[in-house]
């Protein structure tokens, strides 16, 4: 009793210290701020920013493609472009977008009052945007910026000018900044929670950022290694990778797919957590099948160390290994299967209404499967071989990063800024934007499968002839949909500046700790834990 | 809790360190796994693959070795036969002995059968190229590396290559691929 008493004394006391310290104001606040809710603006701003930047790239590359010859840019420039491009999709906007979410949602659904360690996380905010200022820049240097294809691989890696250098620290800046956020979600999801908040009871978006957070302590580091072999080849006389000095080239495509494969689940994984999260909400109906739900999990990321070399079946390998790589390869495919069923059951004979969260949950759905099958097509080593950097591959991996990850971005921000911001966002704006972008981004990828399995190779700024009209197609597709991307900006910036204003539970269907705060969600949340029965 | 947080941060960061270690511990792992499989050799991608080999035919060859009256030597294929595909690089080694007691030169010459087969057969490297010095006693192993040229008619199964040896004395005999070079 005396105790009880006490801690609540010293809770009041503490109470009364934040009322001292009002966050500092202007660029200092978001310079100097340790709060998880102003990181997770950061990281979610600046994912906006990269996503215009990227995304301009891509419009640029399917203006050029929407004629056989050279029309806007020449060979090389073209190639900067697409490397470019995935790139800053990929350390720019999807990861640090999750990261956004975790920073924002996982203190509020755990009813943690922050991250473990806030200053850490300022950190690993702050020194993104000095790699993405490493890579804009080599735009404007001697050479141009890396032209060698986001997969980094030698020998071109090893051979090009500054540009290569500032790449290879860029990653290693934005590898570090990932592996500080990790150990920040591992420690806050399994030391934070509030009492009676056990692991099983989590939200699924917990527990699928706590293990991409492991995946990517696991497979960072080796990125990591494997650039920093790539700068001492370049710099300092070493030969891991450089054949003049008896290195291996292939080699780098092993250790690079190691951490790459891994990447990819990485870059879905949160998707599949805030997808998790939103179905439920608007089915009206308890995730089906939870416990399933996070040992379906956790198998993807313990498949996803064994199947690396399915990248890579047309270098050359054993005919085991490559049996080897394929059939566990094709095993991903039924923790992920029982993903989908359980998301389709979650929905069967729910109270379904369809607001913007919930329409890009079911497209999520639905198209991250057609990448999915996509990917078992490609699993299969013989037709791989036909098929290896053809635009099938790039319809493959654009279905599942595009209408998977990137869409399950656009599913979380639609569903918590209200609870963000304190505002509505406005629905029909919300629902054109919808609309727009699953019609856009099909027109512009779907077609691309045709022309993969056509034979047309992707990474080239020309092409043959017969390949005209797929690709005329996609590029009308891709303006519509890189275009409706203003309609979210306007959508977001209206949303934080002012509107409906939004209640504390948002959505009738909303369950979670989350929504038991106030909207806007207060500056300082969870000071004293809750009590989950 | 913030002690908890401490202990789980440095097993993190030592996690961290050790997949860095691993991502360069599997440039060993590599060439193990690739000298185990024996896949990916340098050894084996530098051999120059001879694609006009024709593996659909064999033909036979028989070796036959002579010397001519008053030459005191004794001359040996160290093979009498050997099944060859056409395109095949093959050496062949021949056995000569001086049995006398002064040195002697001697110029080996070749001769084939059937004699369209001739045309076919490049020599690469032959002690009939040049004269042959041999000492008092002197015994000696020669080889002859050549091509059975692959376009030789296919009704051809056996070709013999013989070869005599004349004494040319102590002064050599200008030998084909000699003829032109200005003698001083």
């Amino acid at each position: 009793m005396t105790d009880a008493a006490h801690a609540h004394s010293h809770d009041d006391h503490s109470h009364g210290d934040h009322g001292h310290h009002a966050p500092p104001s202007g660029m200092m606040r978001w310079l100097t701020t340790t709060n998880h809710k102003d990181i997770g603006s950061l990281y979610l701003w600046f994912a906006l920013i990269m996503l215009f930047t990227a995304g301009s790239m891509a419009l640029l590359i399917r203006a050029e493609l929407f004629q056989p010859g050279l029309q806007l840019t020449n060979p090389d420039f073209f190639n900067q472009l697409t490397t470019m491009h995935g790139l800053i999709m990929i350390f720019g906007v999807i990861m640090p977008a999750f990261s956004g979410f975790a920073n924002w949602q996982i203190p509020l659904m755990l009813g943690a009052p922050d991250m473990a360690f806030p200053r850490m996380n300022n950190w690993a905010f702050w020194i993104l945007p000095v790699a993405a200022i490493l890579l804009m820049g080599s735009f404007l240097l001697p050479g141009g910026a890396v032209a060698g294809g986001w997969t980094m691989y030698p020998p071109l890696f090893i051979q090009g000018g500054i540009s290569y250098d500032l790449t290879i620290l860029a990653v290693h800046i934005m590898g570090l900044s990932s592996i500080m956020g990790s150990i920040n979600i591992i420690t806050t999801v399994l030391n934070m929670r509030a009492p009676g908040l056990t692991l099983m009871k989590m939200p699924l978006f917990c527990w699928t950022w706590l293990i991409t957070a492991y995946l990517l302590i696991a497979t960072m580091p080796v990125l990591a290694g494997a650039v920093t072999m790539l700068l001492t080849d370049r710099n300092f006389g070493t030969s891991f990778f450089n054949a003049a000095g008896g290195g291996d080239p292939v080699m780098f495509q092993h250790i690079f797919w190691f951490f790459a494969h891994p990447e990819v689940y990485i870059l879905i994984l949160p998707a599949f957590g805030i997808v998790s999260s939103i179905i439920p909400t608007f089915a009206r109906k308890p995730l089906f099948g939870y416990a399933s739900m996070v040992y379906a999990t956790a198998s993807i990321a313990i498949l996803s160390f064994i199947v690396w070399a399915h990248h890579m079946f047309s270098v050359g390998m054993p005919a085991a290994a490559q049996l080897f790589f394929m059939f566990s390869t094709m095993l991903i495919a039924v923790p992920t299967g029982v993903k989908v069923f359980n998301w389709v059951a979650t929905m069967w004979k729910g109270s379904m209404t369809f607001e913007t969260p919930m329409l890009f949950a079911i497209a999520f759905v639905c198209l991250f499967t057609i990448g999915g099958f996509s990917g078992l097509v490609l699993a299969i080593a013989p037709v791989d071989i036909q098929l290896h950097d053809t635009y099938y591959v790039v319809a493959h991996f654009h279905y599942v990063l595009v209408s998977g990850a990137l869409f399950s971005i656009f599913a979380g921000i639609y569903y918590w800024l209200p609870k963000w911001s304190g505002h509505m966002y406005d629905e029909t704006l919300g629902k054109w934007h919808f609309w727009l972008s699953v019609i856009g981004m099909n027109i512009v990828f779907f077609p691309m499968h045709f022309l993969g399995l056509a034979g047309m190779p992707r990474r080239i700024p020309d092409y043959a002839l017969q390949f005209t009209e797929f690709n005329q197609i996609a590029t009308y597709g891709a303006f519509i949909f890189g275009f409706s991307q203003l309609i979210f900006l306007v959508v977001v910036l209206k949303a934080a500046r002012g509107g409906v204003r939004a209640t504390d539970r948002v959505w009738e269907g909303a369950e979670g700790l989350e929504w038991t705060l106030p909207s806007p969600a207060p500056y300082h949340t969870f000071e004293t834990a809750p009590v989950v029965k | 809790m913030s002690g908890g947080n401490a202990k789980t941060l440095s097993k993190l960061v030592v996690v961290t360190l050790l997949m860095f270690g691993f991502g360069f511990a599997l440039v060993p792992f590599y060439y193990k796994i690739c000298e185990a499989t024996g896949i990916n050799s340098g050894a084996e991608q530098s051999l120059v693959k001879n694609t006009q080999v024709d593996t659909s035919r064999w033909v036979t060859l028989e070796f036959d070795a002579n010397t001519n009256a008053g030459l005191p030597w004794q001359f040996k294929p160290l093979q009498n036969r050997l099944k060859v595909h056409p395109g095949q690089l093959v050496q062949v080694e021949y056995e000569v002995v001086n049995t006398s007691d002064q040195p002697v030169v001697g110029q080996a010459v070749p001769s084939y059968g059937p004699a369209r087969a001739a045309a076919f057969f490049k020599k690469i490297e032959c002690f009939c190229f040049t004269p042959q010095t041999l000492a008092a006693g002197e015994r000696r192993r020669m080889p002859v590396l050549f091509v059975l040229d692959s376009a030789m008619d296919r009704d051809v199964h056996t070709v013999t290559l013989s070869y005599t040896f004349f004494d040319v004395g102590t002064k050599a005999r200008v030998s084909g691929e000699q003829r032109g070079v200005p003698h001083g």
